[in-house]
């Protein structure tokens, strides 16, 4: 058995599941959530015909989410056309670019709890597990934990990898061989130089006032109480809220997506994947809406709570209580509390997850569905004049309210 | 100075506010800007009230009955939009009490048509009364621009369109030329006056 939680425990194993489960359903469900979402915002019916039709019994249409499959052998079937004056090698590695980092990205996020399988079916006593006592040792000798790499520099990874993403946008602009595609690729590569500089300083308020940059760890400290999520992190009441605006503002703007859809500006001004087809535009496509997930999630997980559900603690449903420092560990006890077994309290965390992750990119389509484009002069003033001194200067207050808290 | 008071009033009506103008050079002026307060700058008001309706739109249409939402798409296949009751669809030809063609080849639709689309060839009858009929009638409903003028001309309520119908797609170009049969089977008895007797001729009979 130890073997079997060793492979499930393996960074590997996790992140196939968190990818192939998680990510790329979604990802591809949000094709057809984007449509269907824009019209029924505009008063139209959007794409449902999508159906499997059975010999016999009928057909199953399912509100047109067959929709997405259809695309998907859509693309795929398509003509794989590269036009015959780009350059063949970064033609191909531009898509992969623009793909690979968003996929490894996800590595940070804890989408769940720390799963201990030989107390799965009964209630986990989180008070001796912080304690370490050796009688109760063998309950905990196996653990799971639900995020695939723990570093202690966290979400800087996520800056760094990111980053590499630009790569894919430009670099298809210039191996298209195609003026108006390497225009679309310089927009690109601006406007995620401009929006990345207030995207990482938007997030600082927050690692202030947790003291960490590691996700798992933010959440821990999050706990199952609402009002110390990051959004309202009390004590430092506006600074959640803020922060969380600002990067908002900047991490839609690295989605690439209306009202900053300036790279690409399909229908008029031409982005840089205008000489892509099939499969390869598909990667592209792909590599926005996972983005789209991936925004969610550390949305999620630094200003919602991550996989916490409110008053639901490791051990059951507790209302009030005390926090008591247990072996250097804050552990929850006493208060009105409802047992739980670790199993159930397992699927609702990761559902608590799932939940948070799709309300937040159901509202990252509301926002790109309303907003009008916006031009380059008011995206650059945006993100130089405002969102950038607004960063800082918040740095500043979180720093100044850090500073009080201490004395 | 007259020339450059026109020159001064022009710049005003679309343009800056013109605070003050350069003796020397009327060019040269003092004009207002609007830049936004920071507050419209952020955009952050303007979104928030974007988002109000597109919410409010939003959760209308899906929350709401089928009765209740903004939502006006038709599914077109399964469901069809009445057409206005003069609306101009398919030809017909009419039929006389004993099923024949009402037309009595008077050649007066295919001179009105501008579109040159109907082709009657005449022939002879027995009947003293209406001397001619259609051996050949037909209508390439392809050329046809739904004007409407042959059935305006039509002095015997021979030719109709209102079958309510449009035109069918068609794989090859002569199925669209509709024959002297298909016409009279979308037709049907007419109930105007025949011959010129009076509404009363049916009676009598």
């Amino acid at each position: 058995m130890h073997i079997v939680y060793a492979i499930l425990d393996n960074p590997a194993t996790k992140w196939a599941v968190l990818a192939m489960v998680m990510v790329m359903p979604l990802a591809s469900l949000l094709t057809w959530a984007e449509r269907r979402q824009s019209a029924m915002m505009q008063d139209r019916l959007g794409p449902n015909r999508a159906r499997i039709p059975w010999p016999v019994v009928g057909r199953t249409r399912l509100w047109g989410i067959l929709h997405f499959i259809a695309d998907a052998i859509k693309m795929i079937a398509k003509e794989d056309f590269v036009p015959g004056s780009v350059h063949r090698g970064l033609f191909v590695l531009a898509p992969i670019l623009a793909l690979a980092p968003v996929l490894v990205a996800f590595a940070i996020i804890p989408f769940g709890p720390t799963i201990y399988p030989h107390s799965f079916t009964s209630v986990l006593d989180t008070y001796h597990l912080a304690a370490g006592s050796p009688e109760t040792a063998a309950a905990f000798t196996d653990s799971i934990r639900l995020q695939v790499f723990q570093v202690e520099f966290g979400l800087i990874f996520y800056f760094a990898i990111l980053t590499l993403a630009n790569y894919g946008g430009t670099i298809a602009g210039w191996a298209s061989y195609n003026k108006w595609a390497l225009l679309g690729g310089l927009r690109s590569s601006s406007q995620m130089m401009s929006y990345e500089v207030s995207m990482g300083l938007s997030l600082i308020a927050m690692f202030l006032i947790w003291g960490t940059l590691e996700p798992g760890a933010m959440v821990q400290l999050q706990g199952s109480e609402p009002w110390k999520w990051g959004i309202v992190a009390w004590p430092f009441v506006p600074i959640g809220l803020i922060s969380f605006v600002l990067f908002f503002t900047a991490a839609i703007a690295e989605t690439k997506r209306a009202p900053f859809d300036l790279p690409e500006g399909e229908p008029e001004i031409i982005g840089y994947f205008v000489e892509y087809s099939g499969l390869r535009w598909g990667m592209f496509f792909l590599a926005e809406f996972i983005e789209i997930v991936f925004i969610a999630a550390v949305i999620t997980t630094v200003f919602f709570g991550g996989y916490q559900l409110p008053f639901l603690d490791a051990d059951g449903f507790r209302f009030g209580g005390e926090w008591v420092l247990v072996n250097g560990q804050q552990v929850h006890l006493g208060g009105a509390f409802a047992p739980l077994p670790h199993g159930i309290v397992t699927a609702l965390q990761i559902g608590a997850f799932g939940a948070k992750v799709i309300l937040l990119c159901w509202f990252q389509l509301m926002i790109r569905w309303t907003l009008p484009r916006m031009r380059v002069d008011q995206l650059m003033n945006l993100g130089w004049k405002i969102l950038l001194p607004s960063s800082l200067g918040l740095i500043m207050i979180a720093a100044l309210a850090k500073l009080i808290s201490f004395l | 100075m007259g020339a450059h008071a026109t020159d001064h009033d022009d710049s005003e009506t679309d343009g800056p506010k013109v605070l003050s103008v350069s003796p020397r050079n009327p060019r040269v002026r003092t004009i207002q800007i609007h830049r936004p307060a920071p507050q419209d700058a952020s955009f952050l008001a303007a979104t928030a009230k974007g988002l109000g309706v597109t919410l409010r739109h939003f959760f209308k249409n899906v929350l709401r009955g089928k009765d209740h939402n903004y939502i006006e798409t038709v599914e077109y296949p399964e469901k069809k939009v009445d057409y206005p009751e003069r609306f101009r669809g398919l030809h017909r030809l009419m039929h006389r009490d004993d099923g024949a063609v009402r037309c009595v080849a008077c050649m007066c639709c295919p001179t009105v048509c501008p579109a040159h689309c109907i082709t009657i060839v005449p022939a002879q009858t027995d009947d003293k009364g209406i001397e001619k009929f259609p051996a050949v009638f037909e209508i390439d409903e392809l050329r046809c621009v739904v004007c409407g003028l042959c059935v305006e001309a039509c002095p015997c309520d021979a030719i109709r369109m209102d079958t309510g119908e449009h035109a069918k797609p068609v794989e090859e170009r002569h199925d669209a030329v509709m024959t002297k049969d298909a016409l009279l089977e979308l037709g049907a008895r007419s109930t105007a006056v025949q011959g010129g007797e009076g509404a009363a001729w049916r009676e009598r009979k």
